[in-house]
């Protein structure tokens, strides 16, 4: 039961959490900014539409989109929100987890290499190289967590801390939040690793890959990617949050304000921060890498 | 046994009519069809020894000194013998169409004498239990490989690969001599069942050496680095089914004699697995970043099997280190996940090798800059490439994610368990799994990418098509296979486990077991089947769902609506993202360390010329041009220098002899004492 909120909240509320982060970007600019529901009507909008596909493209360009979208909702079966359980949970599910986001990379970046642009061809090769990177980093992170909590499930290992771990752990567990939280911002194609709003294609990066798209597939596409801040801000907002309280109802609560706290904080480093150039990418990526591995170091045995 | 023998017997039949035949049109057909008929046999034996209590053996003796005809189908040889035949089969189906323009033109009959030869070479070589038989089988193996990749021998670079993968074979040999004559003098005896009673004291100081020299000899067949060098010259340069067959199942005979040879050295070190975990992240990584910088499919897909191989090491390494240390849980998540990959690779780069040589036959070139647009003109090609390549890079739900799933898992427990200045190789292994999977993903997006999808870049890729049925047949064959091994991952693990048990049996029991995480790997596979699967499903029901929601509404496909490209108005094939640029990135950023080279002539003036601006860069191998080429060319030098001596004087050659009989006389008269 309260594993199946896990799941439904965040079909239901991703987009919210989306319109979130707009909205304190638009605050931070001085602006009144788009309703929080935009994102809904955005996706609604576009599911409602018809396509255009270039002679250019193939199977993999229809196919893409609906692939990518499929493989987040099965990563989205392993996240837990808080302290409500994740639905499917075992030893070891977090390299399933990280693969399932992994194939749906996959065919976006296929999808987005079958128009045959330079754009998405350069947005592609962008957004391989990037993951590649942010990859090990993420497995280093989670690797410390597991250490931590000696649990190899992602459930388990939030399970096991929360905001009184910190008094003890604080050290390891500040490195992986700071770690997870640019994690966050790299996958989810945030300032200052990319600008989803920015109207240059050429610096762009996952928004060039899917230009092409429209109709559905740019609506799957926009639903995944609400999906998917959801993951990665679950992930990161289990660590701060206070232990299980054992209502179910309470811990909801707890594990939403703790996700709109994380998107709040997207928002505000996204207003507050320049867009690195490429080039400064990978050694952001590194220093990542390099808080969870002395997060490692400093767990010990 | 008997199924065995069979096996072999027919495959040295056909290899016999396809040598009579020579240049005659049947050879094209007697050489394929005996070879697919033996390997169908020789599976059967495979299947049916995992199958069996006791591994069937035969043992005759042989008038060779201190040789046996022993052989024995225990679970280790049987599971490599899976992928010998399954892909020797397909790889004969396959090149009976690669090759038939040849037909009648070329002696192919030596082709598939030789073919037919290193298939039963390998047979023989990974159930032979006797030194002597294992290093003969282990020649016919390594020798007939040459003959094959030279089939286009009127070709200088052709010859030149086959001439760098014969002095890789025999360096290789050599090493293996060396550690079978000294388990051999240990023993008393070449029989492995007597290397494996060699008292451990007597063999501890030794192992190391032992340890190395195995993995030298055995390494170079593998290709771990910096042995690898003979790979990316001898895969493109040989027939695709060649390639195929060398790069799925030849590379893992090596894989194959390091594991038996760990077995014979017996009980496991910690080094030795620290030792393997480096070596096979240093085999992986830098193969994939010196494999995405390549230009041409096939030296591509040479350096993804390196890749590979540095996995298998690595994970050997992981059970190794795992295992020693007392954490069996993790050691057995380990071994078993790479035995699994031993098969899984095996079935997806026969199918890159084959999909890649298709297109070779196609275009008559596999220059990935000169391609594109290939997946409308060869539909069943493209399909088996993109899908293979996902597969390999380890993406669920291809079959090589369960294997490396089996690997993670192991280095997770082994990472949460160990000490620690152990446990940093288990979360290298961990972190470094992640990054070659990740450079797995460039590579693979990039060859899929730009050979296969956007607009053909020249005529010649516009007018490619699929190959005729045989070469489909293969292709579909191992398609299949390679979904088999995916849903069928728990079933292949129990197949596998007899073969692991051998790896776990001898280390020290008195260690404390103590794991906070008990993982049944059987279990695991079944739910991570069940997960890639459902999400296999929910992508095919979101394809009907956004079907159902463009019905009746306006979809525009093709005609004259190009790429939107941000409204550009008249966009050209040649204007499309390059592999070249696509891999700058990353080859950029590890420039240093890889020493790729440019060659800029950038544009000049406000409206410059056609033709007049230029970019090429290459990303050379540094261990064969920075280690071997010198030091081959070292060891030319040094020849030289002894060819002075050789006059073609016969009045000088007199006076060598005499001189050296007055040497041996005043020796005799012990002059010199």
């Amino acid at each position: 039961m309260t594993a199946a909120l896990s799941v439904v909240l965040p079909l239901a509320l991703a987009p919210l959490a989306a319109g979130v982060v707009n909205r304190v970007k638009a605050l931070f600019g001085g602006r009144r900014g788009k309703p929080l529901a935009q994102s809904y009507r955005d996706i609604l909008k576009c599911l409602g539409k018809g396509a255009t596909i270039s002679r250019t493209a193939t199977w993999l360009f229809r196919a893409g989109p609906a692939a990518n979208l499929a493989a987040t909702l099965g990563a989205l079966l392993f996240v837990p929100l808080g302290n409500l359980p994740a639905a499917i949970s075992f030893p070891g599910d977090i390299f399933v987890f990280a693969y399932l986001l992994a194939m749906g990379r996959f065919f976006t970046i296929m999808a987005a290499l079958d128009t045959g642009s330079s754009f998405e061809g350069m947005g592609a090769s962008r957004e391989a190289v990037f993951s590649c990177l942010a990859e090990p980093m993420l497995f280093l992170a989670l690797m410390a967590l597991a250490r931590y909590a000696d649990n190899l499930s992602l459930s388990g290992m939030l399970a096991a801390v929360s905001s009184g771990s910190w008094l003890s752990g604080a050290p390891v567990l500040a490195l992986v939040t700071v770690s997870l939280f640019l994690l966050l911002l790299s996958e989810n194609c945030r300032v200052p690793f990319d600008d989803p709003n920015t109207h240059l294609e050429l610096t762009m990066i996952h928004e060039v890959m899917v230009l092409d798209h429209g109709g559905p597939d740019l609506g799957f596409i926009q639903y995944a990617q609400t999906l998917k801040l959801w993951i990665f801000s679950a992930v990161t907002a289990s660590l701060l949050l206070p232990a299980a309280s054992g209502s179910a109802a309470l811990d909801a609560l707890w594990g939403l304000a703790g996700l709109f706290a994380a998107a709040v904080a997207v928002g505000v480093t996204e207003s507050i921060m320049a867009r690195l150039r490429l080039i400064r990418v990978p050694p952001l990526l590194a220093a990542a890498g390099a808080f969870a591995a002395l997060a490692l170091v400093l767990v010990g045995d | 046994m008997t199924l065995f023998l069979a096996a072999l017997l027919l495959l040295f039949a056909s290899a016999l009519a396809a040598l009579v035949l020579g240049r005659a049109r049947a050879a094209n057909l007697a050489g394929p069809l005996g070879c697919a008929a033996g390997c169908a046999l020789g599976l059967a034996s495979a299947v049916g020894a995992l199958f069996s209590a006791t591994p069937p053996a035969l043992h005759l003796p042989w008038n060779i000194p201190f040789g046996a005809l022993s052989l024995a189908i225990d679970p280790l040889s049987a599971l490599f013998l899976l992928p010998t035949f399954t892909l020797g089969g397909a790889a004969a189906v396959y090149g009976r169409g690669y090759l038939s323009a040849m037909a009648g033109k070329r002696n192919l009959g030596a082709h598939w004498f030789f073919f037919c030869l290193m298939l039963a070479g390998m047979a023989l070589a990974v159930c032979a239990t006797n030194a002597v038989l294992f290093l003969i089988s282990w020649e016919i193996m390594s020798l007939s490989p040459f003959f094959l990749i030279c089939l286009d021998h009127d070709n200088d670079a052709v010859r030149a690969a086959g001439r760098t993968y014969l002095f890789a074979a025999h360096l290789g040999t050599a090493f293996l001599m060396a550690f079978f004559l000294i388990m051999g003098r240990l023993a008393g005896s070449l029989e492995f069942a007597a290397m494996a009673r060699i008292a451990p004291g007597v063999l501890a100081p030794l192992a190391p050496a032992l340890f190395c020299l195995a993995l030298a000899g055995f390494g170079v067949k593998a290709g771990v680095f910096p042995l690898h060098v003979w790979l990316p010259e001898a895969h493109p340069a040989a027939p695709s089914h060649v390639s195929a067959f060398m790069s799925g199942a030849l590379i893992k005979a090596g894989v194959y004699g390091i594991l038996r040879s760990l077995i014979l050295i017996g009980p496991m070190t910690p080094w030795m697995g620290q030792a393997l975990v480096a070596l096979g992240l240093i085999t992986a990584v830098p193969a994939l970043l010196i494999g995405i910088g390549q230009g041409e499919l096939k030296r591509f897909l040479a350096f993804s099997s390196i890749e590979n191989i540095g996995i298998m090491i690595l994970a050997l390494g992981l059970g190794i280190l795992a295992a020693s240390t007392g954490h069996p849980g993790a050691a057995l998540l380990a071994f078993s996940g790479m035995l699994l990959h031993v098969v899984n690779h095996a079935l997806l780069k026969g199918l890159l090798f084959f999909s890649a040589g298709s297109v070779l036959h196609a275009v008559g070139h596999g220059s990935m800059e000169r391609l594109g647009g290939l997946a409308k003109r060869m539909p069943v090609t493209a399909l088996a490439f993109i899908l293979a390549g996902a597969a390999i890079s380890g993406l669920p739900p291809g079959n090589a994610f369960f294997g490396e799933l089996l690997i993670y898992v192991g280095g997770g427990i082994a990472a949460l368990d160990l000490p620690l200045p152990s446990a940093g190789y288990a979360w290298a292994c961990v972190a470094g799994l992640a990054l070659i999977g990740g450079l797995s993903v460039i590579g693979f997006t990039r060859a899929s990418g730009i050979v296969f999808l956007g607009e053909p870049r020249t005529d010649d890729a516009a007018n490619a098509h699929d190959p005729d049925l045989s070469m489909r047949a293969a292709m579909v064959f191992l398609a299949a296979c390679a979904a088999g091994a995916a849903l069928a991952s728990p079933a292949l693990l129990r197949m596998i486990l007899p073969a692991v048990r051998p790896l776990l049996a001898g280390q020290s029991p008195d260690l404390p077991a103590a794991s906070s995480i008990v993982v049944n790997p059987e279990a695991l596979l079944q739910t991570a089947v069940w997960i890639a699967a459902g999400a296999t499903a929910l992508a095919l029901v979101l394809v009907l769902v956004r079907r159902w929601l463009l019905a009746g509404r306006p979809v525009h496909v093709g005609g004259d609506r190009g790429t939107w490209d941000c409204g550009y108005a008249r966009p050209a094939p040649r204007m499309q993202y390059t592999a070249s640029s696509y891999a700058e990135p990353m080859t950029s950023m590890f420039r240093r360390l890889l020493g790729e080279t440019r060659r800029v002539k950038p544009p000049r003036g406000l409206f410059p010329a056609q033709g007049t601006a230029s970019f090429a860069s290459a990303t050379p191998d540094r261990a064969r041009d920075g280690l071997f080429l010198p030091l081959f060319t070292a060891v030319g030098a040094a020849c030289d220098a002894v060819k002075r001596f050789q006059h073609g004087n016969l009045n000088l050659y007199i006076l060598y002899v005499l001189a050296t009989l007055v040497i041996l006389l005043a020796f005799s008269l012990e002059f010199f004492a």
